[in-house]
């Protein structure tokens, strides 16, 4: 019931905030250049540009247009790429799954790496060991993204030749149509550098936000409580310190995996992966309006999805929290 | 021989001591209240007896006694066992006390097998049985409960239940009342003095409320400054205290004072671990300090019933 409530009020609350982006991606349209001199070659001339525009409907007022676009966007049509010459939505969805599975491949990573880092940071904040973290943490936090990334194929490609620097290998095709690269050796040995790379970036911020809100719950009154009752060390550290430590993690770390799709834009770029952030970044290039207008919208959407989720997760660990908005 | 006996212990934080000797001793089934001001190191001395001072601070010095061995030292898996099983403890703030995302059973449950090889449904029984001991309505609902959903004078109820879980020898309370409403101190104070009674366990039972000790502790040791200046029954100490502390404590008492009249008080105000005067600490508030007072640190030594720590004790009686 509370589960209901909530997912409707989400629903609604998701409706605005896609209405608010698809508005200020809709605005982009009409100061990024004109659409006509990439959609026709250079013998076409005014006269006819001008029956081509009035066809198009880009001499009708702003509002007439983004009307018009809501709505075909509600029924899934989100324009033409004019350089695909393809609807916009299946252009970027051909390329989601690339980028779905490496930013999959580095939340992996992230979680799997951060959280043993973070606790052992925190319970031996003076070890050599938690030092040596601590000080790549630092530096891995500085680094920009791209740079790792050109790092890792020098190394990795160029010297020692042991992945490949680009692209995404060998892929698997799903009942369904979904490419995957996870099941060829080819596809993963790919998948490595790419995730990688984009995991450095938020790999030292999980790792020392795990360790300073792992400190802050050793401070507190019911972990020394459950020294006093004669836990073993393990369940205090695990079940009593992680289990409030993943409070705020969850908080901050949902934003942030959504940032990492606004990562892949680099990352994709560096290794030519064949996924949406790329797909971005050449339609800028090729002033390709609808496509730039989709991926906002498509990313909007993925944000508002995993912020949903998150905030579900949070609901299950924290008996405290009543789903927001739902009737209590 | 006593069942606990701390001697002379100390706790130091870097180059600051915050307990700088303190000694009392406990028998089986006895109750002792230790009191003073705040910052005496009440807290403290609760939680180095079973060695749980938080970092950086750490016990320096002296010995705790349990059962011929010493907890000071103690391996720290020997000590586990120690904790919760046979010494509990009880918390000043109940709604600081519980782990908000475990629910009660799990708290309870887990204390039980960490200390006996007990299936879950035997210590759920256990437990509701401690639940129902310390008067908790409705114990095996309150079992699936998590803390939010309890008032704090039903979360003190849950974590005496707690510390009972394992028939303790000795239960340290430090401040069990101090956060609670008016209306229920005076209730969880009388529970723990029937568990107390009914069971046979002793209690260390920290206050700064000289007359809740008076009608619950057969004991009393007071603190000053990180040490223990007197000690011995209440009512020796009470009927003729023998440090000018103590001294002053007895007389701020509200009911030592006419109605109507100002409230006494002892002036001045006690100084931080890090700024102690030489000699002894209380001097500079003491209406009795001579020369002798400023240089030297006066040791606990035995005076008729009690302990006390001060170099005029004995020559003090005719001036109270």
């Amino acid at each position: 019931m509370h589960l209901l409530a909530f997912l409707i009020r989400r629903l609604f609350q998701a409706i605005i905030v896609m209405l608010v982006i698809s508005i200020i991606g809709f605005s982009i349209q009409s100061n990024l250049g004109d659409p006509l001199r990439e959609l026709v070659g250079q013998s076409v001339s005014e006269a006819e540009r001008e029956v081509l525009r009035d066809q198009m409907g880009l001499n009708d007022p702003f509002f007439t247009q983004f009307a018009r676009f809501i709505g075909n966007a509600v029924q899934g049509d989100l324009g033409t790429s004019y350089f695909f010459k393809k609807p916009a939505l299946e252009v970027i969805l051909d390329k989601f799954p690339a980028t779905f599975e490496l930013v999959l491949a580095a939340t992996i990573m992230i979680f799997t790496l951060s959280v043993p880092a973070g606790i052992y940071a925190a319970l031996h904040p003076k070890s050599w060991g938690a030092r040596l973290i601590m000080s790549a943490s630092i530096v891995g936090i500085s680094v920009p993204v791209f740079l790792t990334a050109i790092f890792l194929i020098a190394i990795f490609s160029v010297n020692l030749g042991w992945l490949p620097s680009f692209g995404r290998g060998d892929t698997v095709e799903m009942p369904w149509g979904w490419e995957t690269g996870f099941l060829s050796l080819d596809g993963l040995s790919h998948l490595i550098l790419p995730a990688i790379s984009l995991a450095s970036i938020m790999l030292p911020l999980f790792i020392r936000l795990i360790r300073a809100e792992m400190m802050e719950t050793m401070r507190t009154e019911y972990v020394r409580f459950a020294w006093a009752k004669g836990l073993h060390s393990k369940r205090v550290w695990l079940t009593h310190a992680f289990r409030n430590t993943l409070l705020p993690v969850i908080t901050v770390g949902g934003v942030q995996i959504g940032t990492l799709i606004a990562y892949t834009i680099l990352t994709e770029t560096v290794f030519q992966w064949p996924g949406m952030g790329f797909l971005f970044l050449e339609a800028i290039n090729r002033v390709d309006t609808p496509l730039i207008i989709a991926y906002i919208i498509i990313v909007g959407l993925i944000f508002v999805v995993v912020n949903t989720i998150v905030d579900l997760i949070y609901t299950l660990v924290n008996p405290m929290m009543k789903l927001p908005g739902a009737a209590a | 021989m006593p069942l606990l006996e701390v001697d002379n212990l100390e706790v130091s934080f870097g180059k600051h001591q915050a307990l700088r000797g303190v000694s009392f001793t406990l028998e089986k089934g006895e109750r002792l209240g230790i009191v003073g001001e705040s910052g005496a190191g009440k807290s403290m001395a609760a939680f180095a007896v079973i060695n749980l001072i938080s970092e950086p601070g750490r016990i320096s010095g002296g010995s705790v006694r349990f059962d011929g061995r010493d907890l000071a030292t103690l391996p720290p898996e020997e000590l586990r066992k120690v904790r919760g099983d046979r010494i509990a403890m009880i918390f000043q703030d109940p709604m600081m006390t519980l782990n908000p995302v475990l629910t009660i059973g799990t708290q309870m449950v887990e204390t039980l097998q960490a200390h006996r090889e007990i299936s879950f449904a035997e210590a759920r029984r256990i437990a509701i049985e401690k639940l129902d001991l310390v008067a908790v309505p409705s114990a095996e609902a309150r079992f699936d409960s998590y803390p939010h959903e309890l008032s704090g004078g039903l979360r003190q109820r849950v974590v005496i239940a707690i510390s009972l879980l394992c028939d303790p020898e000795i239960i340290i309370a430090d401040e069990p009342t101090t956060a609670l409403d008016v209306t229920i101190q005076a209730e969880i104070m009388a529970l723990l003095i029937r568990l107390c009674e009914d069971t046979g366990m002793g209690m260390i039972l920290i206050t700064h409320d000289l007359a809740v000790v008076s009608e619950s502790c057969q004991r009393l040791a007071v603190m000053y400054a990180g040490k223990v200046i007197e000690e011995g029954a209440v009512n020796a100490i009470l009927q003729a205290p023998q440090h000018p502390y103590t001294r002053g404590l007895i007389n701020a008492l509200p009911q030592m004072n006419s109605r109507g009249g100002l409230l006494t008080q002892i002036r001045g105000t006690m100084p931080g671990i890090s700024e102690l005067p030489e000699g002894c600490a209380f001097h500079p508030r003491c209406d009795f300090a001579n020369a002798a007072c400023k240089t030297a640190i006066p040791e606990l030594r035995p005076l008729g019933a009690q302990n006390v720590a001060c170099i005029h004790a004995g020559a003090l009686k005719e001036t109270v």
